[in-house]
């Protein structure tokens, strides 16, 4: 066991402790923070997707009234090489993919700096470029490991035999498109560099690991370097590791020798340097007896990378775990393009990774002519399929029957395109959800102490994306220090505290609480229920002994309906409902916002979104919100968000699981499913669009 | 002064400002980067999302697509502005009891549409879902919906917000 907390404060419905300054508008993000005298930077761009830069020509630029600096790669501040070639910009000649920071201005104002970068003259001497991404391509390669650490590939029994002898079986391929996690707040960096050290206020989730990152690119002791991010704009993974725009804001900040430096992206810089979710293909296998029962389970999943610096999506993750099969086979291959480092998009693998087997599910429950649910509780697996492992809680098939009763699911028609009203087809769908509970021993610490006020301050590096951190911290802080939740002050979001893991993975309340509820204990013990002003103790996240013992996984299922236009193939979600087993929740309130959001995404990622790349150029062009198209209000009907009341006391001394992505998971998944049951018409590959159904 | 800068004054929050802008430089930039007002977010700058939103002379507008230069005289209100002797308006509240918002970035272009968006019904303007539009329209959450879908949010809290609106609106409306 881990201890589990009483839950007191746990368990609350609590208003975010930062929600008023957020409605107003007062919350400083990293743009907004007060700095004396600001320089402003706007960067240059490759206009080529491959080649090296002959010559910037920036007399013109430097030649503007107010522009204090130009930078290129001819004349940047020297970095230290080696370590991540997308962060080592402007160290050489040579251009790995369109939009590459190659230069910057620095000015007076934004639009003297914008203006002055429209005026440096860049020549080139081009090579073709390669940024198509498809199943049959020749130099397709095998990565060493994939994201999160997971293996390349994985095979039990015989699948390829398995398959070929099952009575019900299904064989197609899905596609995902790219996506771009577009977070409202554009990525921003206000730095400033001088005798002191290094200042950064950044759009950040982890202000230690830009510290670190910051501090080896640029050769200089982490001591020397604070980052402050109290609040941010939102993230999905794209600000959970760094991207070049930070170096650029740096390197600008040392050419400016102690006058502060800002840089905001435009939301069009967005799609060119800050990450992106892979396109991903998906061949999946399913085979089965007469009963639906699973003989052969596979996904064959190919992706995309950088040349420069590869990064493999663990699409097959969920092929590997979710369903009892004794034969299985997955892998993941990569095709190396001249193309920017996709990174991490709101569940990075288990994400796009769930679609394709979901929507294959729904195929074989039709082969096999049982409800999709019934398919699905046949596959339960007793055991982690992929470790052998016991579950620590899994309450996959509850979350399916929970659902089924609170959506209506009895009585839904066994046939595809039943049912029409009012000129749309209408129809219901369901899909299983997973994501793994994933935990960093030893990478946060927490710091109680008593001040002189007699109040709590619980000290962590952690940042609040949107999370809800803030609250659910103070919450777990109350309860393990057995106070009122008054009566802590929670410090978040500055390196000046103690480190803390990135905001990813969902792993934040596990990671972060958990150095919490070690410091508030270690404080208890050594100052008792009556400590003097003054007294604190400091505490790390030990080592879960019950990792090696148990799968841990958060489990839900999606439902969705969906009426397709019978004569236009308009498509619309006029319900989805979740039902989550995540083990405890810290604060229904912001919990049903995390899955309610995720949810929301899964219908933007069902529905709208796709990045579009023009292989001439190698860029995506439908950069900006008005043509990557996302979720909308009035997209957006009765989303509805239930949970599972799960106590899993091996997890955490909290009890959670994680819940800030698993929402998205499943949702395009029973979308798509949806949208066949409606009319018949099955879409492998996203996006769910009109033309689809014409 | 240089002649591509103008001297301008704007009531902001009920504050007068007066500052010379270069004329580039848009309602946005000119709250956040001249006179440190940054309630008004920059999402896009584009007047794609909606972030931006404030009120200028009582009706909503994206300061993205609004020059500075143009707004001489005019007046300002932000989200910020709408709390008045500290107290919170009744749309933070809303907002605030149905978490209408997670990261927070679009929400006081969220609150300012919305506060836009009660006014305009209030004067019976239609919107293109009201289905007669002789009539003073309901402010269901149907027309919500529409009226809101200027104002992106990328945490997905839309079903929040639509109920913070719909209960500040239904209050709103005088008893039947």
């Amino acid at each position: 066991m881990t201890g589990l907390l009483r839950p007191r404060s746990i368990g609350a419905n609590r208003q975010r402790v930062d929600g008023p300054a957020k409605v107003t508008g007062t919350a400083p993000y990293a743009y907004e923070h007060p700095v004396p005298n600001p320089a402003y930077l706007h960067p240059v761009q490759a206009t080529i997707a491959r080649g090296d830069i002959t010559d910037m020509r920036t007399d013109e630029a430097v030649g503007l009234d107010g522009v204090l600096a130009v930078l290129t790669p001819f004349d940047a501040p020297r970095l230290e090489t080696g370590q991540d070639a997308e962060l080592e910009i402007l160290q050489s000649p040579e251009v790995h993919f369109r939009g590459q920071l190659i230069g910057a201005v620095v000015a007076e104002t934004p639009e003297i700096a914008r203006q002055a970068a429209g005026l440096v003259r860049v020549s080139y001497a081009r090579r073709d470029h390669d940024v198509s991404l498809s199943a049959d391509r020749s130099d397709l390669y095998r990565p060493d490991e994939v994201n999160a650490g997971g293996e390349t590939d994985t095979r039990q029994g015989d699948p390829d035999g398995a398959f070929a002898g099952a009575a019900r079986a299904v064989d197609a391929t899905y596609t995902t498109p790219m996506y771009h996690n577009n977070p409202m707040e554009p990525h921003t960096t206000v730095a400033s560099w001088d005798s002191t050290g290094l200042t950064i206020y950044d759009s950040t989730q982890g202000v230690h690991t830009m510290r670190q990152v910051v501090a080896s690119t640029f050769g200089i002791e982490e001591s020397d370097i604070r980052v402050v991010a109290p609040y941010v704009g939102g993230g999905f993974g794209s600000k959970g590791t760094p991207h070049a725009n930070i170096v650029l804001t740096v390197l600008a900040a040392k050419r400016m020798a102690g006058r502060p430096v800002k840089y905001a992206l435009t939301r069009q810089q967005m799609f060119s340097f800050v990450g992106y979710r892979t396109p991903t293909i998906q061949r999946v296998r399913l085979g089965a007896d007469e009963h639906g029962r699973l003989v052969s389970l596979s996904n064959h999943v190919v992706e995309q990378t950088s040349r420069i610096k590869e990064y493999a999506e663990q699409s097959c993750e969920p092929a590997r775990k979710m369903y009892a099969a004794p034969n299985r086979g997955t892998s993941h291959r990569l095709a190396p393009l001249d193309v920017p480092v996709p990174s991490w998009m709101r569940a990075p693998g288990e994400c796009p990774g769930m679609f394709a087997p979901e929507v294959a599910m729904d195929e074989l429950a039709q082969a096999c002519d049982l409800d999709p649910i019934e398919l699905r509780v046949r596959n339960e697996p007793e055991t982690d399929p992929a470790s052998g492992l016991p579950f620590s809680s899994r309450n996959l098939v509850a979350c399916l029957r929970e659902g089924a009763r609170r959506f209506g699911w009895a009585g839904r028609p066994a046939l595809a395109r039943s049912t029409l009203e009012g000129g749309w087809w209408v129809g219901t769908g369901v899909a299983s959800s997973a994501y793994p509970v994933h935990q960093s021993p030893g990478s946060s610490t927490a710091t109680v102490r008593f001040t002189a006020d007699r109040r709590y301050e619980v000290r962590i590096g952690a940042v609040d994306i949107g999370t809800g951190a803030w609250t659910a911290l103070t919450q777990i802080a109350a309860d393990a220090l057995d106070v009122p939740f008054e009566d802590v002050d929670l410090r978040i979001g500055d390196t000046g505290l103690p480190a803390a893991a990135v905001a990813g993975g969902s792993s934040g309340i596990t990671n972060w609480g958990w150095a919490i509820v070690e410091a508030a204990r270690a404080f208890r013990e050594k100052f008792g229920a009556g400590p003097s002003p003054g007294d604190e103790r400091t505490a790390t996240q030990p080592e879960n002994p019950h990792t090696e013992r148990f799968a841990m996984s958060a489990y839900g299922a999606q439902f969705a309906e969906v009426r397709v236009d019978t004569d236009t193939g308009e498509v619309r979600v006029p319900r989805l409902l979740g039902v989550f087993a995540a083990g405890r929740i810290v604060n229904p309130r912001t919990a049903r916002s995390q899955f309610v959001g995720g949810m929301t995404m899964g219908l933007s990622m069902a529905l709208h979104e796709e990045s579009v790349t023009d292989e001439r150029f190698g860029f995506v062009v439908n950069h900006d919100l008005a043509e990557y198209h996302i979720a909308a209000c009035a997209d957006v009907r009765s989303v509805e968000a239930h949970w599972l009341d799960e106590h899993d006391p091996y997890v955490n001394p909290m009890g959670t699981k994680g819940i800030g992505e698993i929402g998205i998971v499943g949702t395009a998944a029973a979308i798509a499913n949806a949208a066949y049951h409606a009319t018949g018409v099955r879409v492998r590959d996203l996006p769910i669009t009109a033309d689809k159904f014409l | 002064m240089a002649d591509t800068e103008s001297e301008i004054t704007l009531l902001v929050d009920g504050v007068r400002r007066s500052l010379a802008v270069d004329n580039r430089v848009t309602l946005l930039d000119a709250l956040r980067d001249r006179l440190g007002v940054t309630s008004p977010k920059k999402g896009c700058d584009h007047g794609q999302c909606g972030a931006c939103t404030v009120l200028l002379d009582g009706r909503r507008v994206t300061t993205c697509l609004t020059f500075a230069v143009a707004c001489d005289g005019a007046e300002v209100t932000t989200s910020a502005g709408l709390a008045t002797d500290g107290r919170l308006h009744p749309l933070h509240q809303a907002f605030l009891d149905h978490d209408g918002f997670q990261c927070g970035y679009c929400t006081p272009g969220q609150i300012c549409s919305a506060a836009g968006l009660l006014d305009e019904a209030g004067a019976g303007w239609p919107s293109a879902v009201t289905a007669d539009v002789r009539t003073a329209p309901a402010l269901d959450e149907e027309e919500i919906r529409e009226r809101m879908s200027g104002n992106l949010c990328r945490c997905g809290a839309y079903v929040n917000i639509v109920a913070a609106i719909s209960e500040v609106a239904a209050k709103a409306e005088p008893a039947p």
